[in-house]
């Protein structure tokens, strides 16, 4: 297998990881995450077999990250049921917004939904390559991001 | 527009500046270090003869190329005989560039950090640990490098094995030249021999 050198990839998918994680876990964890996702990376790396989508790895390794940190922030307040009967507003912690309110409300949605926004809009996959990263079929991250910003649509109107 | 798409694309164009720090990027070779993470680190180093690439693993200096040799071919290369835990880490290769500064303001004759021979093998490897042994400020022929390395008819071939030397400057292959006073060739061009050969004669 021949592998490019890992600093290729955080040339090329650094940028794209770390704002990946700035939205999704704020810029106040972000870094913590951004070296958590390097690191696991970085183990993982040689033993690679697949090395078409790199990017799609990488993100890969940083949702899962995020979603450490995210259930880990959960846990401090009480757990949160889980998302299809929960309303507007409800709340998983206390979470820097880091300016764009946006982001927070996009931290509310369920899980898959919420990976799948930030994945497609942030860190700019495409459908292929967010079901890469979340392990699932390119109809279900099409169907996680739509189904993920109709509810934030919902949310917002008056 | 609906309002949530628009508010989307605005905050993801106020993010598009925004990449991991080099605070962070610091922090993280220092954890691949302590965690055996950082296979191959390396730098660009200025240098009188252009900027060098220097490369090291964990057991030393592995790699030094001159510009003409592209950076990715450099790392390409290394990633695949070596390993592709590659990362740029500046402050791991301090002390051989110190060595570097020293050595082209001509203070310094003999490089101390440990050489990781790794990219050489069998008889080209035999051959530029012969010339590694070459004190500097002088000179040996081809014929006496390949004798030292224990060839001593095999005088092309220490040649080739100069020529593939990944390591110019510490391994001083500048320091072979032809029987009769002839510079001979060198991989980085002939006037960086001469410039070398200049300064340790200073």
């Amino acid at each position: 297998m021949n592998l490019p050198p890992f600093q290729t990839l955080l040339d090329l998918h650094g940028g794209a990881v770390h704002r990946f994680l700035v939205a999704s876990v704020g810029a106040g964890e972000a870094d913590d995450c951004f070296q958590e996702a390097c690191i696991s990376a970085l183990r993982a790396y040689p033993g690679l077999e697949n090395a078409d989508n790199l990017r799609a790895w990488l993100l890969k390794i940083a949702q899962r990250k995020a979603i450490d940190a995210h259930r880990a922030r959960a846990r401090r307040p009480l757990p949160v049921a889980e998302p299809p009967e929960r309303g507007a507003g409800g709340g998983s912690g206390p979470v820097e917004s880091n300016g764009q309110p946006i982001w927070a409300r996009v931290r509310e949605l369920p899980e898959k939904q919420r990976m799948a926004v930030f994945l497609r809009s942030v860190a700019d996959l495409s459908y292929a390559d967010v079901a890469r990263a979340l392990d699932c079929s390119p109809d279900a991250a099409r169907r996680n991001v739509h189904e993920g910003l109709k509810r934030l649509r919902e949310e917002m109107a008056p | 527009m609906n309002g949530i798409d628009r508010e989307l694309t605005e905050a993801v164009s106020g993010l598009t500046q925004g990449g991991p720090s080099a605070e962070v990027l610091r922090a993280l070779n220092t954890r691949a270090a302590k965690e055996g993470l950082l296979d191959v680190a390396y730098a660009q180093v200025d240098s009188p003869l252009g900027p060098l690439t220097v490369v090291a693993t964990e057991r030393g200096l592995v790699r030094l190329a001159y510009p003409e040799r592209p950076l990715d071919q450099v790392l390409t290369d290394i990633a695949e005989e070596i390993s592709p835990r590659v990362l740029e880490a500046p402050e791991r290769l301090d002390p051989i560039r110190r060595e570097l500064d020293e050595y082209f303001e001509g203070r310094l004759r003999r490089f101390n950090e440990p050489v990781d021979w790794s990219l050489t093998r069998g008889f080209f490897r035999r051959v530029l640990e012969a010339t590694a042994r070459i004190a500097y400020g002088e000179v040996r022929t081809y014929g006496e490098v390949a004798a030292s390395a224990g060839s001593p008819r095999a005088v092309r071939a220490a040649g080739n094995g100069l020529g593939s030397n990944p390591l110019p400057v510490v391994v001083p292959c500048h320091r072979v030249v032809r029987t009769g006073g002839g510079l001979g060739g060198y991989t980085g061009g002939i006037e960086r021999k001469e410039f070398l050969l200049a300064l340790e004669r200073r």
